[in-house]
């Protein structure tokens, strides 16, 4: 059967991902990898997987192009305005008791949710003390979102978004049009650390009050989404706050029993006690 | 897992889906013995609401699918708006949120192609009302894994389009008008 076949490969190719250059997406949910790579197997016009693997694993150059596939995210900022507005309402509130704070957006991607978050906690008079911390497994991705350029036709959206999450500035203070660019105010990460940290391999490295890790974990299978959990029960503070995607759930995880639902409409939790 | 059904069946709809939907749906048995996933292209906002709207109309519990939950038997599953819906082959319910397909989001081919991939001659595909030609590629992956392929009667659709590009993409597809489709659909279940 030619299904079986290609979920062959489709091992094979994860495995020699993995063994060449240490990126593990061996574990993904596999209906949305097998898609992926089939979009990538014909976007480069090879006849099989098996021969996409031979290139990628003798052709470095080809790593960045493939993880291209393989991550590929595409967001907007204030995605999802309830939810913004529930962190605005809800959880800011506490958050505003601690004299210093620190706040981790998981697989930031280009960066959209990074500078939501920043402005965010700048309109509520939150972002001089806090550090934020920008994580992704993607160096291209990194370099998108220390750069905070976005096509200004995208930026209607984003400012619509803005506006329903509560906004109390207008999203024009925060950025400079040049040339069908969108280019956001350096200020905006003149506290913020990106960094390359894999939710798969990697460990804890910070202790946070506010965990954002929003449409990553559904890229996940379930062992490995209760992996990426567990790092962020270790990584939160006491009732520290996680938000995840919108139609995500810690139901279905083994950890789902050391948080409670915050704004469960949001699906934003906060860690029990210990 | 041995405990995932073995059958389901998978439905695309768009302009005039929900009149559609609401002849079809209901017309099913309330101990209908497998899953039915359903793409229906909606506004964005408006989506939410479908859940509620079947399962008040249906014997069948009706809800919107929910990432890594298991599927059940008897339910049908609603995508979300602005995701996509799959099956993992171990009978896990998959979203993401990669890129719109053909403008879709959801779209019906990433659900007819993953659940082809999932369930193979176990699936059927029901290609129903639409303006757009999403799907098309989709029911070609259930005939080709050896599922059943329906498409319904495009002289008859609301909006003809979506079954008319859906039956040139799969030739052996059959065409029934809606109101034999949850008939053929319960004669399946005698086989």
């Amino acid at each position: 059967m030619p299904h079986q076949t290609e979920d062959i490969e489709i091992g094979l190719l994860l495995e020699a991902l993995y063994q060449r250059y240490h990126y593990d997406f061996r574990h993904y949910a596999r209906a949305s990898i097998k898609r992926r790579l089939l979009q990538a197997r014909s976007h480069f016009n090879m006849p099989s997987l098996t021969a996409l693997q031979e290139r990628v694993l003798h052709d470095p150059e080809m790593l960045p192009r493939l993880l291209g596939f393989l991550t590929v995210q595409v967001s907007e900022m204030f995605r999802d305005p309830g939810y913004f507005r529930a962190l605005r309402e809800q959880v800011l509130p506490h958050l505003r008791t601690y004299p210093s704070l620190k706040v981790w957006i998981a697989g930031c991607s280009a960066g959209e949710e990074l500078y939501s978050m920043a402005i965010l906690f700048r309109e509520e008079g939150l972002f001089d003390r806090t550090l934020f911390y920008a994580t992704d497994i993607n160096p291209d991705a990194l370099r998108a979102a220390e750069a905070g350029i976005y096509p200004l036709d995208r930026i209607r959206k984003f400012t619509e978004n803005h506006q329903k999450s509560g906004g109390r500035s207008s999203l024009s203070d925060y950025y400079t049009a040049d040339y069908g660019r969108a280019v956001f105010d350096k200020s905006l990460r003149a506290n913020v650390v990106f960094s390359d940290h894999s939710l798969v391999t990697d460990a804890v490295f910070a202790e946070m009050q506010l965990i954002s890790c929003r449409n990553v974990m559904i890229y996940f299978d379930r062992g490995l989404q209760d992996r990426a959990v567990g790092l962020f029960r270790e990584s939160l503070a006491r009732h520290g706050f996680l938000g995840v995607g919108s139609k995500e759930s810690l139901r279905f995880s083994r950890h789902a029993a050391a948080f409670s639902e915050f704004v469960p409409e949001e699906k934003i939790y906060r860690k029990r006690e210990a | 897992m041995s405990s995932a059904p073995d059958r389901a069946v998978v439905i695309g709809a768009s302009a005039g889906g929900v009149q559609a939907l609401l002849a079809l749906l209901p017309a099913l048995p309330a101990d209908f013995p497998w899953p039915i996933f359903i793409v229906l292209h909606v506004p964005a906002d408006r989506s939410n609401v479908l859940a509620p709207l079947f399962e008040a109309q249906c014997g069948l519990e009706v809800k919107e699918a929910e990432d890594k939950e298991p599927v059940r038997s008897g339910v049908v599953y609603f995508a979300p708006s602005d995701y996509h819906l799959l099956v993992e082959e171990n009978g896990d319910l998959a979203l993401s949120s990669d890129e719109a397909i053909n403008y879709s989001r959801p779209s019906i081919d990433v659900l007819f192609e993953s659940a082809a991939d999932a369930y193979g001659e176990g699936l059927i595909g029901v290609i129903l009302t639409g303006a757009n030609n999403d799907g098309a590629a989709g029911l070609k992956a259930v005939h080709a894994a050896g599922g059943v392929a329906l498409v319904q009667d495009p002289t008859a659709a609301y909006a003809r389009t979506m079954p008319q590009a859906a039956r040139q993409a799969c030739n052996a597809a059959l065409v029934l008008p809606l109101e034999r489709i949850a008939d053929y659909l319960k004669g399946l279940e005698r086989e």
